[in-house]
């Protein structure tokens, strides 16, 4: 492990408080929920103490968190807010209208659960809510990631073939309130990295007025302008990797669509987000030092899903375990990441098997134990086991009322 | 400046003709009125929540506006508009930007008094610099004629029909102009399309003052209030001459009668110019429009005070 001068030890939160800064964008503005909070909180400061140029909106509720953002970026501002769980609930109509609108807002969301019951922990069902949103969503592992992420959202959200907004999404507590080692990159590297904001139209330019978010009757172009976000959203596959790219040439982290590790060879694979990748990479060593043919597949990009590269990678593999941090509720058809691989997967010949486990909601952890679990049930399903159950539920309480 | 019509005949409107606003509309009134009493040779950012105003003269590819515009829901005008104003301090401030700009929303009372109302608190507290101006039709008039908490009682709108069991609208208006002055912001105002010298004073001082400010148009609606389209500005007027509608300012937290009223009339003729009243008249409502005379006598009381005038005797 190289330790440099730029290697520091910050809580999730702050590491993307750290970015913030660096992007030091026109605009914040945001409303505090656990456990995003200390982003809203250090982020106050830094613009308290001038050290950003930004104007921080203390805003009265998540709702005209987004609403602001919105008219700040109509404005031809570099914008972002953050948020978590009910905030991103609160904000859910103005998140179509940001996309709509082609807004380069980006957006740290602090994963956590929904209400009911009230529950402040981990787990993906806030941002999975947002899914058909139009916006762009990246997971990150940990703070590093939280961090690389959220300089590299401004650039996919703001280029020109794209012009979308981007959350930036990482485990409640696990990553936003651990301490973690991450390496920072040099302000001026990072303020180079992310450039200028050369904002599509804006409200502010008097030789060429905007009229933002106007009518459109029965007889208009919303059907067009839907079909145009989604090919933004199709660009983004290619443009997450060209920034990704460029970002490891300036730091010597790079970063793709997802990270596959031992999937050359692998017969047997996981899929996660987030944190649990963490968890189930530890794993997967011990079990290929031991000769066991297993690989995993950390997704970064949830939105756009990378059907094609997945489909790619999946060859050879006999059987996939699908991890959800959250439910779909649709009476037996598994998580939000299990129901997208097996469509990316329909058209696929040889196809591998594919199971789903629900796990961590709430914030229950994911266990070594549990992971071991999963493992074992997929060594069986490839040795020619039936899979007895598509969908798992990992980690309930057994035997309580 | 004196407000004299030979010089506003002059001025170059924002919003051009041919929107598909009803005849006989009072929220285009409102609007144009206002933006008279905004400054010469300055720039400007129209808001509006969703509602007739938007869905009138924003239909794409084509704008009435002839200024930069923004839309983006119903409920959250004043929190966009607050954005815009944020970017706009921001940028200038980083000498990204260098012309001048103010900020004006025109919301309808829907948007103002019930599902905007938290994100308009929001912005008034924030101090952002806008003009945010209520055109008050007294109930939301674009998803036809439903009750507000601008409607008066005994109203009838299609969520509070009068019936068997029913006189209108059971609960009474909330004093919205009110609740805005209790944020303590530079400049609020109530006026009425009826009385345009007084509202482009208002929409002056609105401009002028260092803050946010609030303007309260009483601004009618034929379709919803049931009288003919061409009586729009006597209706308006009506109200103010009963005190329904009484015409101030609160300028500093100084608050100051505008429109004195001579011979305060009784809410009767005003009220029976309008369809949305005429079941009031029937026998067996008699107390429902001695109530609401009271109620307009009492608050009538209460602003005379608050403005430092005589309490009439009544």
């Amino acid at each position: 492990m190289v330790v440099t001068k730029n290697t520091v030890a910050l809580i999730g939160t702050d590491a993307v408080a750290e970015a913030m800064r660096q992007i030091n964008p026109d605009v914040v503005a945001a409303y505090p929920i656990t456990p995003q909070t200390a982003i809203v909180e250090t982020f106050s400061q830094m613009a308290a103490d001038g050290i950003v140029k930004t104007n921080f909106v203390a805003v009265e509720s998540e709702h005209s968190a987004m609403s602001a953002a919105i008219g700040a970026a109509a404005a031809g501002g570099r914008v972002m807010t953050c948020t978590s769980s009910q905030g991103l609930g609160f904000m859910w109509e103005l998140l179509y209208i940001a996309s709509g609108l082609r807004l380069p807002i980006v957006m740290p969301n602090v994963n956590r659960a929904l209400s009911a019951p009230i529950n402040i922990h981990c787990d993906h069902s806030d941002s999975m809510g947002a899914r058909d949103s139009g916006w762009i969503q990246l997971f990150s592992e940990n703070a590093q990631e939280a961090y690389d992420n959220t300089l590299q959202a401004t650039r996919i959200a703001e280029h020109p073939d794209i012009l979308l907004p981007v959350m930036v999404q990482l485990d409640g507590f696990i990553i936003s309130h651990a301490v973690d080692r991450l390496e920072l990159i040099h302000d001026d590297i990072a303020r180079e990295f992310v450039g200028e904001l050369h904002p599509a139209y804006s409200l502010l330019n008097s030789s060429k007025p905007a009229s933002v978010g106007n009518f459109d009757s029965l007889y208009g172009y919303f059907f067009e302008f839907k079909q145009q976000q989604e090919e933004g959203m199709r660009n983004a596959l290619q443009v997450i990797q060209e920034v990704g790219k460029e970002f490891g040439k300036a730091t010597g982290r790079s970063y793709g669509l997802f990270e596959p590790v031992g999937m050359d060879d692998a017969e047997i694979a996981i899929i996660a987000l987030g944190s649990a990748c963490g968890t189930v990479r530890s794993e997967i060593e011990c079990m290929r030092e031991a000769g066991i043919p297993i690989g995993m597949i950390k997704l970064r990009s949830f939105r756009p899903f990378p059907a094609a590269e997945l489909v790619r990678v999946l060859e050879g593999v006999k059987v996939v375990a699908v991890m959800d941090r959250s439910d779909s509720f649709a009476g037996g058809m598994g998580g939000p990441v299990f129901m997208e691989l097996r469509s990316a997967l329909y058209d696929m010949p040889n196809k591998p098997q594919v199971i789903n486990y629900i796990y961590g909601l709430g914030g229950r952890d994911l266990s070594i134990e549990l992971t071991q679990k999963v493992i074992n049930d997929l060594e069986e399903i490839a040795g020619g086991k039936e899979v007895q159950q598509k969908v798992n539920y990992l980690g309930l309480r057994e035997g309580e009322e | 400046m004196p407000t004299k019509l030979r010089n506003l005949v002059q001025k170059e409107e924002m919003l051009s003709g041919g929107h598909r606003l009803c005849a006989g509309c009072g929220a285009s009134v409102a609007v144009r009125q206002v933006l008279l009493g905004a400054p010469d040779n300055i720039q400007m950012v129209i808001g509006n929540p969703t509602g007739c105003l938007e869905v009138s003269t924003t239909i794409y590819p084509y704008t009435s506006w002839n200024t930069s515009f923004i839309h983006s829901a119903f409920e959250n005008a004043a929190s966009t508009m607050s954005g815009v104003e944020a970017a706009y301090q921001s940028m200038k401030a980083q000498g990204k930007i260098d012309e001048d700009y103010r900020f004006v929303v025109f919301a309808g009372d829907g948007g103002t008094y019930d599902i905007g109302f938290q994100a308009l608190s929001g912005a008034l507290e924030r101090g952002h610099k806008m003009v945010y101006v209520c055109y008050n039709n007294e109930a939301y008039m674009n998803t036809g004629i439903q009750r507000s908490g601008a409607t008066l009682r005994g109203s009838w709108t299609t969520t509070s029909p009068h019936g068997k069991e029913s006189f209108g609208k059971k609960e009474n208006r909330k004093d919205m102009t009110l609740i805005a002055a209790a944020h303590n912001i530079p400049y609020v105002a109530q006026a009425s399309i009826s009385h345009w010298k007084d509202l482009i004073r208002k929409s002056r001082k609105a401009f002028e003052a260092d803050g946010p400010a609030f303007i309260n148009v009483l601004s009618p609606c034929h379709r919803g209030w049931r009288y003919p389209p061409e009586k729009t500005v006597e209706v308006a007027k009506l109200a103010v001459q009963s005190c329904i509608w009484p015409l101030y300012e609160v300028e500093n937290g100084k608050w100051k009668l505008t429109t004195k009223v001579r011979y305060k009339e009784s809410i009767e003729e005003y009220m029976r110019m309008q369809g949305r009243f005429a079941h009031l008249f029937k026998p067996g409502n008699e107390e429902v429009l001695a109530d609401l005379q009271q109620y307009i006598d009492r608050e009538w009381q209460k602003l005379l005070e608050r403005c430092g005038e005589e309490i009439e005797d009544l």
